[in-house]
């Protein structure tokens, strides 16, 4: 144990995701012998985050604005909504540069473990997104683990009977890897989902 | 297949130690507490990746070392693989194989294959259900590797419904009235991959039946017939027997007969559900699904469990571990006939004998029942006995002695 501030510091950042015991104490000593300039830019960088950032009204996306800049952006479809759970899974969907419709964050997934229902994510704001009939497919790109399965699944099911065509990402081999490397789960999967392609 | 040699670095007792092994029986030889059961942990950890006597990590480690390693040399008909595991509590470990680039240590699954008798599987016939469902899935995952994932994910479903049943029953004793909408997802995703356990272990006990009544008549003098039965949550709940009706029952009295397919048992499965959905609300407990099934054993028509005598309960663990041999190729006698389509191994002809592993077990038997096991045991591929007192093992599993004291590993001449 440290005295006073120091410990203080550590106790913070070890409450981090990803920061262990020892990781924190190591952040901690490297911002104590950092020039205070680089420690303040810090500081503004963590409350402006606090006090500018919300998040988009339509999308549930982190925005600076009412709406994110992709909500705002006239060039891309209203017909398309992509589903996920957090926005950096958004940003890594908007690397592939793949997809130009819009998306809807839930803010998580289905876990009652840790108490987490449909009223705790923003599934009400997607069904009003959805109401007023633009939305012509909606693309389910939850996690493929237990806890995205079952929420991509009560998604289907409530939005189903509204007459939107709902679509679940694939499972299946990761691009550029050898088959060799491949779990046996993954690779599983990809023979149940596999194309045909001659005949 | 063999361990032809075993090297261990800070694992347990050991700082260092190298081990040639022969091919055919091993015996390891020392007082209590001297190290002869770490090794055979070794080795079955390098063919489960888990240790049969602690459930994590932590104590394989010698104390004051930060990982273990673990290196075996494993020989397969004419080819000879290295698999090196390197275990750090706390971190992933690591695994080799053939000294390529570390990789996961689930590739190294299939490499080795063991069959371990330990003094706790009594509890097999005695104990409670969950050592008997244990006993089947691991079987599942050593012939079907691909099952692990599907264990593992049904687990957390069903560990998610039991929490979403649970805080049902709180919303219900306050006054409101719950939203089932999602205990409808879970029940969906419960039933699928559940009816898939379940399809598997049906026809993994359907396999083991013939082997366990043939192993039993072995091991004992035959004093009635040791049959398996499996007895489902889904019955409990299926109002006019819907699920029993389906193809004869769950498990059809002819072992020739397939137990119903997946496709059938999901279908059954969301019926009692939905037929156990009030109690289920009411305890906060997920009640249908193979999590709650037991592996019923009898001997001659009655249950083992509180029928059987000390000396035959252990006449038919032995025979359920004997069983689980030959079904994995061992003694071959399951190279393939009558093993179900869902096992089909394409290797299972090469030299699959599992490693037999018999950790302090003589001690516990009676000496025709030694005699016996020994017998049938001592034509495997190899054998690793562990015993207090060289008394103890029977002269045919001599052939390869060590003397063990504390960690250190000498061959006897």
């Amino acid at each position: 144990m440290y005295e006073g501030a120091v410990q203080d510091l550590i106790d913070e950042l070890g409450r981090l995701p990803g920061v262990g015991p020892k990781s924190a104490q190591r952040i901690a000593f490297h911002l104590l012998a950092a020039d205070a300039t680089d420690v303040r830019r810090l500081v503004d960088a963590l409350t402006e985050v606090k006090a500018r950032v919300r998040f988009c009204e339509v999308c549930g996306n982190v925005a600076e604005s009412e709406r994110c800049r992709i909500c705002a952006d006239p060039r891309r479809s209203d017909e398309v909504v992509c589903v996920v759970e957090e926005p950096k899974d958004v940003v890594a969907i908007e690397r592939t540069r793949e997809f130009r419709g819009k998306y809807h964050v839930l803010g998580g997934a289905i876990n009652p473990i840790e108490n987490v229902g449909p009223d705790d994510l923003r599934v009400k704001e997607l069904m009003s997104r959805l109401a007023d009939g633009v939305v012509q497919e909606v693309i389910l790109a939850t996690d493929p683990n237990v806890e995205g399965e079952a929420t991509a699944t009560y998604l289907a099911r409530l939005i189903g009977p509204m007459g939107v065509t709902v679509s679940r990402l694939a499972s299946g081999l990761p691009v550029g890897g050898d088959l060799e490397y491949a779990d046996e789960v993954t690779l599983g999967r990809a023979f149940e989902g596999r194309r045909v392609v001659g005949r | 297949m063999y361990v032809s040699h075993l090297s261990l670095l800070d694992f347990r007792s050991y700082a260092s130690v190298d081990v040639e092994l022969e091919p055919g029986p091993n015996a390891f030889v020392g007082r209590n507490g001297q190290g002869k059961t770490n090794l055979v942990e070794a080795i079955g950890y390098v063919a489960t990746l888990g240790s049969h006597r602690v459930a994590s990590d932590g104590p394989l480690v010698r104390a004051g070392a930060e990982r273990a390693i673990v290196r075996t040399r494993i020989v397969r008909g004419d080819r000879a693989s290295t698999v090196e595991l390197e275990i750090t509590p706390g971190r992933a470990n690591r695994a080799r194989v053939n000294r390529g680039q570390p990789g996961r240590p689930r590739d190294v699954l299939g490499i080795l294959r063991t069959v371990l008798f330990a003094p706790e599987d009594l509890a097999l016939v005695k104990g409670d259900p969950d050592g008997r469902r244990r006993l089947l899935d691991q079987l599942v995952v050593q012939l079907l590797p691909r099952a692990a994932g599907l264990l593992g994910d049904y687990e957390r479903v069903v560990k998610q419904r039991s929490a979403l049943l649970k805080s049902l029953r709180g919303l219900r004793a306050s006054g409101r009235t719950p939203d089932l909408s999602t205990l409808e997802v879970w029940d969906a995703k419960a039933a699928q991959l559940g009816a898939e356990v379940l399809a598997m272990r049906l026809q993994l006990v359907q396999a083991l039946r013939p082997h366990v009544a043939a192993a039993y008549e072995q091991v004992s003098d035959a004093d009635g017939a040791a049959e398996l039965g499996y007895r489902s949550s889904l019955e409990a709940f299926s109002a006019d027997g819907a699920a029993s009706d389906a193809a004869g029952g769950l498990l059809p009295d002819d072992v020739a007969v397939a137990p119903p397919s997946a496709a059938v048992l999901e279908q059954a499965l969301v019926v009692a559900m939905a037929a156990a959905r009030p109690q289920e609300v009411e305890r906060g407990v997920s009640l249908v699904g193979p999590h709650r099934d037991d592996l019923v054993l009898t001997l001659g028509g009655l249950p083992a469990k509180g029928y059987a005598s000390h000396g035959e309960s252990w006449s038919f663990a032995l025979a359920l571990r004997l069983a689980s041999f030959r079904l994995l190729g061992g003694g071959g006698v399951g190279t393939g006939e009558g093993t179900p389509e869902t096992f089909w191994d394409p290797d299972l002809g090469t030299d699959a004998d599992p490693v037999l592993v018999l950790d302090d077990v003589f001690a516990e038997l009676d000496v025709r029942r030694r005699e016996r096991l020994a017998e049938l045991v001592a034509p495997a591929r190899q054998v690793l006995v562990t015993a207090a007192v060289p008394d103890d093992v029977p002269a045919g599993l001599m052939a390869a002695r060590f003397d063990v004291t504390t960690g250190e590993v000498a061959r006897a001449v």
